[in-house]
């Protein structure tokens, strides 16, 4: 009568989840709506920026493709974080570790949401960007792929490790979700080139998948060509962190089993 | 008045194993310096339906949790179905589940939504048929497209319960499974969980408050006081033993530290 397998239990976490959202139109706008407002934003500064910068003249599309791409990271990390928060919020945690689910079903669970999630809240705004101001960031071309999974997979670790600390921390850290990522933003590189930071502070900066992906959108853009070797160490970078932020989670739930964290923790 | 609960073949596990369902030896908890559960042994015949009592703190959830999985513990070994529960978890968390007032559910999502991604998490394979006919049996049809949030304390209990039937768990673990119940809707719980038990061959490890309910349902008694198993029996024993009325003054005496009365005999 029971068995089941871990693409079901995977699919079970995924459509809880779907659910939610399908309920929910306000929760559907409200995924869209910050990085549309955000891409309108950058976008008249643009505008402004081209009449006035010869540099920006010449790369119409930098900033807005930056600020797309930017919300790429920012949401996958609260695609994963925001869907482990939701469980704790619901009570919901001791249930799903006494079912046979496996915690790396979980994670797995929680990034293909987080795929989704994004892809809700940026594919409108890429697409508005046309009608906006004639900037179309698919004609990034095929390095457009290998930028949104190096954004994609680091927002993961980001949001894995966020969730974590929620785990070990409650409810305090869970503002890490929203915060926690813009102590990276001015690391990555996002609007201006790594070489604009102090000589001490690059290191840091290309220790970051993203310093990588954003610096090789402006390759693109600025006519300079597809960077390999940059989506190559996006992509290396991109397989520690994530190793990493797994292998902390899997201690995370160890320790909360330890401490009796899955059953005390909520709203 | 409710129907009787009905008597359909739930198809669960029939066979009794010799092996005790559960097997807990010298099991230890503790949170930093507090000692939640001291040295306990005991073992949960398969088939029976065993409850494990004691005032607040007395150690009742850390070991539910322990038996669950949920929580690690400092020494000693649990044995759920014939597996470490430690080690073998995967193997032994499709044949049981459990319930409790204090473990939520999603509350924005319908009971039906609800009961459609638990049972895909347990595997069950006919899943539509499976929530129709528990939503049947538990009364539960007309509340499949209300949130679960909306619904009253005693609803909740019963969604919960099924929830803990979606795989016909041959290990059932109910933490007060009547609570907030009115006594008809009680009574009912109670006769579908005594029959759920004889039609599945099922092993129930309940705690509860309600002594009268533990007396009804449950063929042996563990006590627990202060992180310790202080005594052990039927209802009927424990209450011989202690030369009391019912369960409910054993239960004080115990509480209370007094001692059964045939030890105060000369």
């Amino acid at each position: 009568m029971t068995g089941g397998s871990s693409m079901v239990r995977i699919g079970a976490v995924m459509l809880r989840h779907l659910y939610i959202l399908r309920s929910s139109w306000p929760r559907l706008l409200e995924l869209a709506y910050w990085p549309f407002v955000q891409m309108v934003l950058w976008g008249f500064m643009t505008l402004f920026l081209v009449r006035t910068s010869s540099w920006f003249a010449e790369a119409v599309g930098v900033l807005i493709s930056a600020v797309l791409l930017w919300d790429i990271l920012f949401r996958a990390n609260l695609g994963v974080a925001l869907t482990f928060m939701e469980e704790i919020w619901a009570r919901n945690l001791g249930h799903l570790y006494v079912s046979p689910l496996r915690p790396w079903e979980h994670l797995a669970a929680m990034m293909s949401l987080s795929l989704i999630r994004t892809l809700i809240s940026v594919l409108p705004a890429a697409l508005l960007a046309l009608p906006f101001y004639g900037v179309w960031v698919f004609d990034l071309g095929l390095p457009l792929l290998g930028f949104f999974i190096g954004l994609m997979v680091f927002g993961w670790s980001i949001g894995l490790f966020v969730a974590s600390l929620v785990l070990r921390f409650g409810q305090g850290a869970e503002s890490l979700a929203w915060v926690g990522i813009f102590a990276l933003a001015p690391l990555s590189g996002i609007y201006y080139p790594i070489d604009v930071l102090p000589g001490w502070l690059q290191p840091v900066a290309w220790a970051l998948p993203s310093s990588h992906v954003f610096e090789g959108m402006r390759s693109v853009l600025l006519g300079d060509g597809f960077r390999p070797d940059l989506l190559a160490a996006s992509m290396a970078l991109n397989g520690v962190y994530l190793i990493l932020a797994g292998a902390w989670f899997l201690i995370t739930l160890r320790i909360a089993r330890v401490r009796g964290l899955l059953l005390q923790q909520g709203e | 008045m409710r129907d009787a609960p009905p008597d359909g073949n739930l198809g669960g596990n029939a066979a009794a194993a010799a092996e005790p369902a559960i097997m807990v030896r010298d099991l230890v908890k503790r949170f930093g310096e507090v000692g939640a559960v001291d040295r306990i042994d005991f073992d949960v015949a398969a088939g029976s339906t065993t409850a494990l009592l004691g005032g607040n703190g007395a150690g009742k959830t850390t070991t539910l949790s322990m038996l669950l999985g949920l929580l690690l513990p400092t020494s000693g070994s649990v044995r759920v179905l014939g597996h470490d529960i430690t080690r073998d978890a995967r193997r032994v968390l499709p044949r049981m589940n459990f319930s409790s007032p204090y473990v939520d559910m999603p509350r924005r999502l319908t009971v039906r939504e609800n009961l459609t991604v638990y049972a895909l998490l347990y595997g069950v394979s006919d899943v539509a048929w499976t929530i129709a006919r528990l939503s049947e049996e538990l009364d539960i049809a007309d509340l499949s497209r209300r949130p679960f949030g909306e619904l009253s304390a005693g609803q909740r209990t019963r969604v919960s319960l099924a929830k803990a039937l979606l795989n016909a768990p041959s290990l059932l673990l109910l933490d007060e499974p009547t609570a907030s119940l009115d006594p008809d809707s009680g009574d009912w719980v109670r006769t579908y969980l005594e029959r759920y038990r004889k039609r599945a061959g099922a092993t129930l490890l309940l705690a509860s408050h309600n002594m009268a309910e533990v007396e009804r349902l449950c063929d042996h008694v563990l006590m627990m006081r202060a992180g310790r198993i202080v005594d052990s029996g039927s209802p009927g024993d424990l209450i011989a033993r202690y030369g009391r009325a019912n369960l409910e003054e054993v239960f004080l005496d115990i509480a209370r530290d007094r001692r059964p009365a045939t030890e105060d005999a000369p």
